[in-house]
């Protein structure tokens, strides 16, 4: 039985086109084909040049993030058969600038997550004679789940105040810099508060919660956020009433 | 951007008011409404008469009740209305009349308030 | 270092990468987002019942013939509905309120994170108290 299914794709071209415009395909719908899989179809069978990232195909390396009926998805985790028989709309991810087609630039991210040093911040390096750093199961837990973070920027796509806002630092980023704070290991939590509180990083989130909504990894950057808000007004309370307070 | 960092500075402080300001809101607005602007004067619930009123009023934990209530929760508006028109008409450019404008209301409130329950006899 | 212009609202060398314009009406593209500006607006809510509480106050020290006047405006039918709706704004703001406290602030207990019903869930309790309280005082007398 030949079912199939309609694509809505974005198709833009920068040497031709003004604006992205919806370009539709149909494509055979079977019960366990996610929307990569027809992308690749499209891509195989209809017209070769389509042009998307992809890459592990099982939601783990964040590469496939788009629009799909207006919501922030990765493709590979999303089945058609939750939208058939309606046609299915694929657009690039929101709030960004689209190169081509389904292809955004991830600079603007990139830039913001760099700024918050997401990487392990010690005032002395253990060397490696003394063993390793030791943490407890515990200790684990205060930053597990944003670790689980893949960077695929549907946070990003579903904030208002990233796409209002070109100052702010964005859902993943801030995460990101909290999973550092948490971690036991780390001694640069006064390092990153400088340029989360000082540089508007933080401030424009009005915690709409459409980060945590989307996120597929259930990170919950919106939690981190507002924990982060209350962590620097604490440090900003600590240091104008101590300002003898030790550095 | 120097305006950027002045206000960026009390930024700290303004979200704490405004949580502060949310907690306080949340436990006693309600009440309040529904009681003074619903229920007594509709007829549901006899209202306190005149004399009983100033004597509450007259009590000094009262008067720091109400001023509490008449002014954190203000400075609770002024953060939220000022992100709601930031970001709902997109105006962040005005962002210095606006805050001006937001922050000021709630000062004014705040020293009314205070002022008025200083005075009552 | 760099100079502090972010990336994506300004791209110089590629103009041909498309940028669309959010629309001043993006909190109408989704419930979620039109919920959300509603969430906001309950602030509104907050600054009438305050400010009316202003007023009652400022009538209450003017004699009982000044805040007679003060309770013969409460009952006027605009001003009623004014406060029909404040009161479901100043409503919803506890609600939601109470409903993202406990995800602003992660309380362990004995290592392990409490649950957020177990936050908010004391919290409404604690409203209804408080409310019972406070009307008590008003009722008596």
């Amino acid at each position: 039985m030949a079912e199939t299914i309609k694509l809505e794709v974005a198709r833009y071209s920068p040497e031709r086109d003004a604006a992205p415009r919806l370009e539709t395909f149909e494509v055979p719908y079977r019960k366990d084909w996610v929307v990569l899989d027809a992308l690749n179809y499209i891509k195989d069978k209809a017209d070769g040049s389509l042009t998307y990232r992809w890459s592990c195909r099982m939601g783990i390396c964040g590469s496939c993030g788009m629009m799909v009926n207006g919501e922030p998805k990765l493709t590979c985790a999303t089945f058609l058969a939750d939208y058939a028989p309606a046609p299915v709309r694929v657009e690039p991810l929101r709030n960004f600038p689209v190169i081509r087609d389904l292809v955004i630039a991830m600079t603007d991210f990139m830039q913001k997550l760099q700024r918050m040093k997401p990487w392990l911040i010690r005032k002395e390096e253990k060397p490696v004679s003394e063993g390793e750093y030791l943490q407890t199961p515990e200790q684990l837990d205060l930053y597990k789940q944003y670790s689980m973070c893949i960077n695929c920027m549907l946070c990003y796509a579903a904030c208002p105040v990233y796409g209002l806002d070109p100052f702010f630092s964005g859902p993943a980023a801030i995460a990101l810099a909290q999973r550092y704070n948490l971690d036991s290991r780390d001694q640069g939590a006064k390092e990153r508060f400088t340029t989360l509180s000082q540089h508007e990083g933080i401030w424009g989130c009005t915690f709409v919660g459409e980060c945590t909504e989307v996120c597929p990894k259930h990170v919950d950057p919106a939690g981190a956020i507002q924990q982060y808000k209350l962590t620097a007004a604490t440090q900003w309370f600590k240091s104008m009433l101590l300002p003898w307070g030790g550095k | 951007m120097p305006q950027q960092q002045s206000h960026l500075r009390l930024e700290p402080l303004l979200w704490t008011l405004f949580s502060a300001g949310g907690v306080v809101a949340a436990f006693f607005l309600p009440v309040h409404i529904f009681l003074f602007g619903i229920a007594f004067p509709l007829g549901w619930l006899k209202p306190p008469a005149y004399s009983s009123l100033v004597a509450l009023v007259s009590h000094p934990l009262v008067r720091i009740y109400l001023f509490v209530l008449c002014s954190v929760p203000l400075f609770h508006w002024a953060h939220r209305f000022r992100y709601t028109i930031y970001d709902g008409l997109q105006i962040k450019h005005l962002n210095e009349v606006i805050n001006f404008c937001c922050y000021g209301c709630a000062v004014i409130g705040t020293l009314v308030a205070g002022y008025l329950l200083w005075n009552i006899h | 270092m760099k100079s502090h212009v972010p990336a994506h609202s300004y791209t110089p060398y590629h103009p041909k990468w498309y940028r669309k314009r959010v629309s001043t009406y993006w909190w109408l593209e989704s419930w979620a987002f039109t919920k959300f500006i509603l969430r906001e607006l309950t602030s509104l809510g907050v600054a009438y019942v305050v400010a009316l509480t202003i007023l009652q106050i400022h009538m209450l020290s003017h004699g009982p013939e000044a805040y007679a006047g003060f309770e013969d405006l409460m009952k006027n039918p605009f001003i009623i509905a004014l406060n029909v709706i404040s009161f479901l704004l100043v409503v919803y703001h506890t609600i939601t309120w109470f409903n993202l406290a406990p995800r602003a602030m992660t309380v362990r207990v004995a290592g392990k994170r409490v649950p957020g019903f177990l936050i908010s869930g004391p919290n409404f309790v604690a409203w209804l108290v408080v409310s019972a309280i406070v009307a008590w005082f008003l009722l008596r007398g």
